[in-house]
């Protein structure tokens, strides 16, 4: 197992660049970190400081219809120019997570831009969620305006001032104890 | 359809200008009230529909003589009727009769008043009158000549301004009758184009000038055209009358297009034409302005295939926000020596596929082909290409080339045939996070046309639709080099995204090298090892 952690960079480390967003809405701890892609392409992910990859928890359902009247589900784009696409802002709910203990959680947009696709494979299997929360467990991929490409991640965390978020809460909790 | 006149006597021993000009007596009325209306004698010939190049090729000046002594022979025949017998070179002094504009005043209208120098043609507003001549195809050749092309023949091209087109149609109104009196089946269309008079006459002196063979279809082309602003305005009526016609178009600086008023002139009826426009025209006080003579030589095209040695090198330039990202490309090092070469204007660059910038591209190489644009030299023998291909070789070692040839624009178009049906041979380093095992790497080995299900990869999804294509992973063959690198030799479909194929793209690849083998997989270098197209032929060294 020594090998693998000198492994090269990885395909996220090579080729996007990652954002936070700490305590979504005010919520403690509901961390959220989008992966931008050289090609300013978003992959909104679960950070793993979110309490649903805390404390073991299973995962009893994912829901992308976000009220009666909108599901992500439904989002089609077509073209080079992924006409048809949902819009959304910062805090677009993406879909609901309720875990096995009945705790519900809501995942965001956290960034302006056009839906391209959500990740169906999650809704068959739940646990690729936990297993690999940054990859194959990502909650959707966003496009963002041209023109806002680079500062669409104004108002987010850089991965240097997150650690540095989350390394306080946990003297904070230390402190508290 | 080439007048001709059967009953020239053998006994006349100069040429009569019905001979010369290839006129008929039933031409007479025509020429007469074209005459009279304003008509340059090259216009006079072409609503007689001579189709003799020879005809046009006169000055001006003499063309006008030899039609008023063929009015005036003509009005001697017919009183010698009887005698059936033309007496030529004894042309009676008779008058010539013009219908409309001067009324048999006086009875000495003669043949040499006719023949003064006349005012600016009524039709041609003076293409064909001031631009025929030695002195116009003089300057035309001066202007291809300091374009410095090499070429064996030409072809010449005019622009002509859109109003000659309401002129040409005015003036036959004006003849209809006369025309068609002269047979039935004669109709517009007959009548020789201003465009074809003035090649016939300019043309063979341009060529002569400038030591080319004028054909009608070269890759060569020599442009000229005219304009004529004072009767810009011939056209506007059309508009108001034939607003469909003109509908304004992004790139077109004008409506009055030559092509809309030619479709709106075979709309409008003759009476509302009438109703708005002089018939005949009424003579410009200006001849027209000749616009720059422009040289085009058809694109070159020269294929080969090449190889790309290094991983920093990108294929086409690499450009984010209008900032460059790396220092050269492989069409930059391939079309730079041919650009020069050829003088050519500029360049587009095509092949078989394409490799990313830390791709290198072995083996055979890659098809591919390059349009060079208004190329100012396009000859070169089949040396003088081994000799460019060694110049692009030589000033690189990133790229190599080879089977540089010149090929038609038709044959590139086999390069992208079936690209997606070819296969393609592929080398991968790849690294898994679990130690390698003998029986993982005889696993793929044993794995045959697997059928992948591929999501457009995110990192070209901000210019490609997002769509599930299948590709097939034909074999693979692994060699191993540690616990957790070994090379992986894939044969595949056209257009199978490997680096996805291996690390998952976010498990958008369906399956994957790493869903395959139950872990963790990421492709750290890829070569194409061949792109199996059998474009172009190859050249023996």
């Amino acid at each position: 197992m020594e090998e693998t952690r000198e492994r090269a960079p990885s395909v996220i480390d090579r080729y996007y660049t990652r954002w936070y967003k700490t305590d979504m809405k005010g919520r403690s701890c509901e961390d959220h970190c989008i992966l931008q892609h050289s090609n300013r392409i978003c992959i909104i992910t679960l950070a793993e400081s979110h309490p649903i990859l805390q404390q073991g928890r299973k995962i009893k359902s994912i829901d992308y219809r976000i009220s009666d009247g909108c599901s992500r589900l439904n989002n089609k784009v077509s073209g080079k120019s992924k006409r048809g696409g949902q819009f959304l802002t910062e805090f677009a709910p993406l879909c609901r997570i309720t875990c096995t203990d009945d705790t519900e959680y809501t995942i965001f947009s956290c960034i302006r831009g056009r839906l391209l696709e959500v990740n169906e494979d999650i809704l068959k299997h739940p646990d690729l969620l936990l297993e690999k929360p940054s990859t194959d467990g990502y909650i959707a991929v966003i496009l963002p305006k041209l023109e806002e490409s680079k500062t669409v991640t104004k108002d987010l965390l850089t991965r240097e001032q997150y650690e540095d978020v989350v390394s306080k809460r946990s003297t904070q909790v230390q402190e508290s104890l | 359809m080439k007048p001709s006149r059967g009953f020239a006597g053998p006994e006349q021993k100069s040429i009569s200008p019905s001979v010369m000009l290839s006129l008929k007596d039933k031409d007479c009325p025509v020429i007469r009230k074209l005459l009279a209306s304003g008509c340059c004698g090259r216009c006079v010939l072409r609503f007689c529909c001579v189709g003799k190049y020879s005809a046009y090729q006169q000055s001006c000046e003499d063309l006008r003589k030899e039609l008023l002594v063929f009015l005036s022979e003509h009005d001697g025949e017919q009183s010698h009727d009887a005698s059936g017998e033309a007496e030529a070179g004894d042309p009676p002094c008779k008058k010539v009769k013009l219908e409309s504009s001067e009324p048999s005043s006086g009875e000495n209208a003669s043949v040499e008043g006719e023949s003064e120098p006349s005012g600016v043609c009524v039709a041609c507003v003076g293409v064909l009158q001031d631009f025929c001549g030695q002195t116009y195809a003089k300057q035309v050749s001066e202007a291809v000549r300091k374009g410095d092309y090499q070429f064996e023949s030409l072809m010449l091209a005019v622009s002509l301004p859109a109003q000659l087109s309401v002129r040409e149609h005015s003036c036959w109104l004006h003849i209809k009758k006369e025309v068609r009196e002269k047979s039935m089946y004669l109709d517009k269309e007959d009548v020789v184009q201003v465009k074809d008079a003035f090649k016939w006459a300019v043309q063979g002196l341009v060529g002569k000038e400038l030591g080319a063979t004028v054909l009608t279809n070269s890759a060569f082309e020599v442009s000229v055209g005219f304009v004529h602003p004072e009767t810009d305005g011939d056209c506007h009526f059309l508009a108001t009358e034939c607003p469909d016609c003109f509908k304004p178009t992004k790139n077109k600086a004008s409506v009055f297009t030559r092509m809309a008023v030619v479709k709106a002139l075979e709309k409008i009826s003759e009476s509302k034409f009438l109703r708005h426009y002089p018939c005949p025209p009424v003579s410009p006080s200006s001849t027209c302005t000749p616009l720059q003579t422009t040289c085009l030589h058809t694109s070159v095209f020269i294929a080969g295939r090449y190889n790309k040695f290094s991983r920093e090198l990108p294929q086409t330039p690499w450009v984010i926000d209008g900032e460059r990202r790396m220092e050269g490309s492989v069409e930059e090092l391939i079309a730079d020596p041919l650009l020069a070469a050829f003088k050519a204007d500029g360049f587009n660059f095509c092949s078989s596929g394409r490799e990313d910038v830390d791709v290198r591209t072995l083996g055979n190489g890659r098809p591919f082909a390059i349009e060079l644009l208004n190329p100012h030299r396009a000859k070169f023998n089949k040396a003088e290409i081994r000799q460019l291909q060694e110049t692009i070789n030589t000033a690189s070692d990133k790229i190599r080339v080879r089977d540089l040839q010149i090929v038609t624009r038709e044959a590139t178009s086999r390069m992208k045939v079936g690209e997606e049906e070819k296969t393609k041979s592929y080398s991968a380093l790849i690294w898994t996070q679990k130690p390698i095992t003998s029986a993982d790497l005889d696993f793929l080995e044993n794995i045959k046309e697997l059928k992948i299900d591929q999501k457009t990869p995110l990192r070209v999804l901000h210019r490609r639709p997002l769509a599930v294509r299948q590709r097939l992973i034909h074999s693979m063959s692994a060699s191993y080099l540690d616990t957790h690198h070994f090379t992986l030799q894939l044969r595949t479909q056209a257009g199978t995204y490997i680096k996805e194929f291996v690390h998952g793209d976010f498990g958008r690849t369906k399956p994957n090298l790493g869903a395959l083998m139950e872990t963790e997989a990421d492709i750290l270098e890829l070569d194409v090892e061949s792109v199996d197209v059998d474009w172009p032929p190859a050249v023996p060294e």
